[in-house]
This record gives structure tokens, C-alpha cells and sequence, in this order.
């Protein structure tokens, strides 16, 4: 599947904006962004609701521009389900097929297995507003998938779906997937569950694709502040590039927390240098970008109003404490004022936080740590 | 408000409209079904009393002879068949015309939706009467029709198109069209335009997709639109008096000739009554029909 250059223009609105996209076969692949962020139009392009204003979508090498969607080796999963009320599970599902003008015994038995795979057997003779949730959603994925499209697009699949349900469901996808084989396309606007289900991700703002990427690449390297903001939580802080120090490392200089170093080079064995924006030069204003469990904690080391700070490392006070179970999310108030966002996972056998309100502590990271972004 | 102020005004708000059926709506059935078991009589009032005395005690005239005689002359039980056959027809050609438009407005946007109801509704604005006497001055002999049909050259003599079932469809369809467009416009738009999707992307041509799923799902509507134009065409009075065949009357004239012509007021009862008895099922079936609508999930 190749999205080349497609625009969608709705009178001056630019809801898509030349976006360039490949998506291999067998790969779940997610859209991920905002409302508005141009990924369900997106979407509704490669379904063929949509014809993009200029550009075009290729399915198998095949150019899809003029292919209406009924003709389209594609599926869709709808966010309401968009099941027809009037007609039973089965039917539901058996619609696709009889659209082919299928013999009714392979109709049958392909209805059948489809039922098995979701676990609806149970449920055929029932009407859609006789099922819950979770049993609806099950509805729409069979009866997407029984036509054994080429590509199965869903969008917001989970949404509806209370949050443990919503867990369970992610997993199920991804056996379902890897069974079958066929390719998806999920729209989510949810980056925890784009991060479980996706192989590769492409996360959109503005109509543009910002960065494509495994969900680990745009996790620990994301390319702007915007993505690096909208995927999971991250600590920003402004900084000056003061130089380039050996085998790659940088020192930057930030206003809030100080002069730090870091280092272009992986932690782990293969030693892989990660490449720093190439912008990076002396005098250039970076942002850097530390995530919340990267950063370390450690008693106050020194007495307030002491020496020289030391290289990553900042001091602060705990001002709150969120004891989420398996992890305590802190923020600590560094000297400039402002609250630095750090998680710290509760090992040990004691009873709550580890970390007091009000201590006075020390925050540190490894130079390999943080992400410089220049944009 | 205390409860008891709280429970009287509940008991009004319900009560008066009861009082309002039962005074105008009950009791003149009542005296119309005990006037159809009644005797002629020619007298004023022109109907034997209900309760004759015999011996001395009361006993309840119960003449069924009405009804009996109402199956002995070919009159009558024509004029049903020939209502019930008017009504279906013009019910079907309501159908078929309605549903377009219906689905039309539907789609239309917003602004659009409510300038097509409007004018859908307009012809309200005046009388019915002056409405089908409209369509005697267009149906006559040098009407407009006729004058338009001259002047094209399809025909070389005035058609003769009043006094014709062809004026009574015309006329029935135009005063009910309304009545069947209006309940199959709100179903239609409430269908939700991604269930269409749906089938197209499921891989269902247009055609298709309006046959399995918004005609299924428009039934409800349909239901009502034909049975609000259905049961009201069967007693149609005005159109087929003015626009229609003098020698095939239609049930509801009958009834105003046995009241006001023959001023047989018992047999005009039974008529009435018989007629009732005809409308009890399509009647029960819309009630039914407006229940479910309202218990339907969304």
C-alpha cells in the first residue's frame, strides 16, 4: 500500500497535506494524532469514502484513484460499528459475502468460522442492539474481515470500549492479525494503544505526517518537541549548543537546569551511534527532551546554596507525590520554579512512595538519556 | 408545590383531555352505534327510541335489520370495495411519489431541508375545499390541462378528465401527499449515512444499498405514511364528490346521502359503523406501529 503525495482540501481547509506513506503487507500500521489532526480523512481516503484532492493512493502497485469503495480490496471498521440494526449477527456478517454472490454453503461456512474466530457463535440469531459493547465491536471486526480484504482499515477501534476490556481487546487484535495475515491500518488518537498493537506508526498533526517510526524509535527519538510531547510525557527544557566534546558528545547549555552533556552513543552492547540532528552546531537553540523515568532520583547531595551544580544533575524538591500503584509520578521543583515531571517504579516491599513531599533530593540522568531536538 | 397541589394539577392536565375525548369523540360514537341498532322512522327525531317498553318493562330495541340490509343492496358493499380500492391505489401512488421527495429533503442540507418542508406544508395554508375546487377549474373540459394538451397537439378534442377515478387519485394524492411525506422524512433522516458506508465499502452498489438497507429500515415510516393517507382516503368525502364518477360513489358519500338525502339515519349509522369496523385493523396496526417506534432503542 502507498499513499503518494495526497492532499484533501475541504473548500480552504487543508485536512490532509501531502502526505507520502508506505505500508507494508502484513504490517499494523497506526495513524496516530489528534482530533483534527487530518488522520481519519486520511483514512477515509484509502476506503475510497474520500477522493483526495491531488495525489494518489496504490494498493498492490494499482492505482486506486477511480476505484469506488465497493470495488476496493479494502475494509473498514467504522468507530460506531455502523452495524445494520435490522439484521441479525449473522446477517451482518454474511452481507460482504453476498455482495460477491458467493454460494450459499461458502457463505455459511465462511460466516461461521469468522463467528468462531471473534467468539460470537453464541450470538448469531441476535440483533446489534442486543449486544454489549465489547460484543458489537466483535460484530465489526468480522464482518470486515470476512471478506478477507487486502487491507483492513478501523478506525478508533477501541475507543468505545471501557479501559480493561479496551486492554484485553489490543491483544486479541494483534493474535487476530497475526493469524490472518492481513494488513491494518488503525486511526487512533490513543499512543497507548498505538504503541501495543502498532509495527510501525506514522503520528499527524496538522495534516501532515510528523514522523513514521517503530513506537520504540518515536518513543525514545522522536523528532519534534510536538511528538516528542504527544507520546507519552516528556520534560522539556530550552538549551544553547556550547560544543562538541569527544566521540560525539555535546555539552548544552540550559537556562533551567544548567550545562549537560550528552552523549550520541547507545546504552547496551552494540555501541550504535544515534545521530544527533545534524543542525547541531555551536550557538544553535536545542531542546532537550528527558522523560520522566529516565530521570533518576537521589537524596539532596549537597546543603541548598551550595557548590557548583554538577553536570546532569539538578537539584529539587518533591512538591507532589501520585502513587499510582506500580509506579509514583513526582514532580519535583527545580531552582528555576519549574516542576519536573519524574516516575520512579515502587520496588521493595514498603508500603507507599518512596519518596517523601518536601524532601529535598537530586535529579540525575545518564547522557545517553535525554534527546536533543532542534525543532 | 405540595403534593396535593402537585396532584391536582397532574389530575387536570390528564383530565381535560379525557373529558375532551370522551365528550366529543366517545359519546357521539355511542349514539351512533345505538342509532345504527335502531328503526327508521319518519319523524323527528327520525329513529325509533332505544328503549321500547313492553309489558311495562324496559327492553333495548336491538334491530340488527340495518346491517342486514346493508348486504341486500350491491349499493353499499360496491362503494366499500370501490373506497378501500381508491384508497390503496392512491395510497400507492402517494408511496411512490412521497419517497423520492421524502428521501430528497432528507438529504438536502440544512437550509435547504427546511425551505423543502415548508413548501411541502404550504398548501395547509388554505382551505382544502378551495384547494380541490382548484383542480376543477385545471380538470374541466376547457381547464387548463385540456388547454395545454390542445395546444401540443396530443389530442384534438377536450379529454374528458372530471368525474373520472383518475381526478379522484389526482385529488386524494394531493391532499395527502403531505401526510405520507412527513412521517418517511423523519425516519429517513435519522438513518445514520455511515450504515450506507458500510454497505458500499462491504462492496454493495448504490441500487443494492437502497434496497438492503435504507428501504428495510424506512419501513417503520412507510407504514405510517400509508396508513395515515390509507385511512382517511376510504372516507374521503370532498374530493370524490367534487372530482368524481356520479355513478360509483365512494362509502363516504353514501353515509352523507343516508343521513341528509334519505334521512335514514340508522342505515347512515351502520354504514358509519361498518366503515369503522373495516379501519379497526389498519387503525390497531398504526398504533402498534407508533408504540414500538417510541419503545425503539436508538
Amino acid at each position: 500500500m502507498r499513499v503518494e503525495r495526497v492532499t484533501k482540501r475541504f473548500g480552504e481547509f487543508v485536512a490532509v497535506d501531502e502526505v507520502t506513506l508506505e505500508i507494508e503487507r502484513g504490517e499494523i500500521f497506526c495513524l496516530l494524532g489528534g482530533s483534527g489532526s487530518g488522520k481519519t480523512t486520511l483514512l477515509r481516503m484509502l476506503a475510497g469514502f474520500e477522493r483526495p484532492t491531488s495525489g494518489a493512493v496504490y494498493i498492490d502497485g494499482q492505482d486506486m484513484s477511480s476505484v469506488p469503495p465497493y470495488a476496493r480490496p479494502v475494509n473498514m471498521m467504522f468507530q460506531s460499528y455502523a452495524l445494520f440494526p435490522h439484521m441479525s449477527v449473522e446477517r451482518n456478517v454474511a452481507f460482504g459475502l453476498e455482495q460477491e454472490r458467493l454460494a450459499r454453503a461458502e457463505i455459511r461456512d465462511r460466516v461461521a468460522e469468522m463467528l468462531e474466530l471473534v467468539k460470537m457463535t453464541p450470538y448469531a440469531a441476535r440483533k446489534p442492539h442486543q449486544l454489549s459493547g465489547g460484543q458489537r465491536q466483535r460484530v465489526a471486526l468480522a464482518r470486515a474481515l470476512v471478506k478477507r480484504p487486502k487491507l483492513l482499515l478501523l478506525d478508533e477501534p477501541l475507543a468505545a470500549l471501557d479501559r480493561k476490556l479496551r486492554e484485553y481487546t489490543q491483544f486479541e487484535l494483534l493474535a487476530i492479525q497475526e493469524r490472518l495475515g492481513i494488513t491494518f491500518v488503525v486511526v487512533t488518537h490513543d499512543q497507548q494503544e498505538a504503541m501495543t498493537i502498532s509495527s510501525r506508526m506514522g503520528v499527524m498533526s496538522q495534516g501532515k505526517i510528523v514522523q513514521i517510526g517503530t513506537p520504540a524509535e518515536i518513543y525514545e527519538r522522536p523528532a519534534t518537541r510536538l511528538v516528542a510531547d504527544f507520546i507519552g510525557n516528556v520534560n522539556l527544557f530550552e538549551g544553547r549548543v556550547v560544543e562538541s566534546v569527544a566521540r560525539g558528545n555535546i555539552r548544552i547549555a540550559c537556562q533551567e537546569i544548567g550545562e549537560i552533556e550528552v552523549s550520541s552513543r547507545e546504552e547496551g552492547p552494540e555501541q550504535a551511534s544515534r545521530a544527533l540532528p545534524l543542525e547541531v552546531r555551536p550557538g544553535a537553540t536545542v531542546w532537550v527532551a528527558i522523560r520522566p523515568e529516565k530521570i533518576e532520583l537521589s537524596p539532596a547531595r549537597e546543603a541548598p546554596g551550595g557548590a557548583t551544580p554538577a553536570t546532569n544533575c539538578v537539584p529539587g524538591r518533591v512538591r507532589e507525590v501520585g502513587y499510582r500503584g506500580e509506579v509514583s509520578v513526582l514532580l519535583v521543583q527545580i531552582p528555576s520554579g519549574r516542576l519536573v515531571r519524574v516516575t520512579c517504579p515502587n520496588v521493595g516491599g514498603g508500603v507507599g512512595p518512596r519518596v517523601a513531599r518536601d524532601a529535598a533530593v537530586s535529579l540525575l540522568w545518564h547522557p545517553t538519556s535525554p534527546v536533543v531536538l532542534t525543532r | 408545590m405540595t403534593p396535593f397541589a402537585d396532584r391536582t394539577g397532574r389530575r387536570l392536565i390528564a383530565g381535560l383531555p379525557t373529558i375532551w375525548l370522551v365528550a366529543l369523540f366517545l359519546i357521539p360514537f355511542l349514539i351512533v352505534l345505538k342509532l345504527s341498532f335502531s328503526e327508521m322512522r319518519l319523524a323527528i327525531p327520525p329513529y325509533a327510541p332505544f328503549i321500547e317498553w313492553r309489558h311495562g318493562w324496559p327492553v333495548p330495541a336491538l334491530h340488527l335489520s340495518n346491517y342486514a340490509f346493508l348486504f341486500t343492496d350491491p349499493l353499499y358493499v360496491r362503494s366499500y370495495l370501490y373506497s378501500l380500492r381508491v384508497a390503496a391505489v392512491s395510497t400507492a401512488i402517494c408511496l411512490a411519489v412521497g419517497y423520492p421527495m421524502a428521501y430528497a429533503i432528507a438529504r438536502a442540507s440544512p437550509a435547504w431541508r427546511t425551505a423543502l418542508l415548508m413548501l411541502v406544508m404550504l398548501p395547509f395554508w388554505t382551505s382544502f375545499l378551495l384547494r380541490v375546487y382548484a383542480w376543477i377549474g385545471l380538470l374541466q373540459n376547457d381547464g387548463l390541462v385540456n388547454h395545454v394538451l390542445l395546444a401540443l397537439g396530443l389530442v384534438h378534442r377536450p379529454v374528458r378528465l372530471l368525474q373520472t377515478d383518475f381526478a379522484v387519485y389526482i385529488g386524494i394524492v394531493y391532499a395527502y401527499l403531505p401526510f405520507m411525506i412527513l412521517p418517511l422524512y423523519a425516519n429517513l433522516e435519522k438513518h445514520d449515512p455511515e450504515l450506507l458506508e458500510a454497505a458500499a465499502d462491504l462492496g454493495a452498489r448504490p441500487f443494492r444499498r437502497f434496497l438492503r438497507i435504507t428501504l428495510p429500515l424506512s419501513l417503520p415510516g412507510i407504514a405510517a405514511g400509508a396508513l395515515l393517507v390509507f385511512i382517511p382516503a376510504v372516507g374521503e368525502y370532498i374530493v370524490p364528490s367534487l372530482l368524481g364518477r356520479t355513478d360509483q360513489l365512494m362509502i363516504g358519500r353514501v353515509l352523507s346521502d343516508e343521513f341528509f338525502e334519505n334521512r335514514d339515519w340508522p342505515v347512515a349509522s351502520a354504514v358509519a359503523i361498518l366503515m369503522l369496523l373495516l379501519l379497526v385493523v389498519p387503525i390497531l396496526l398504526l398504533q402498534r406501529l407508533e408504540r414500538r417506534a417510541l419503545e425503539a432503542p436508538k
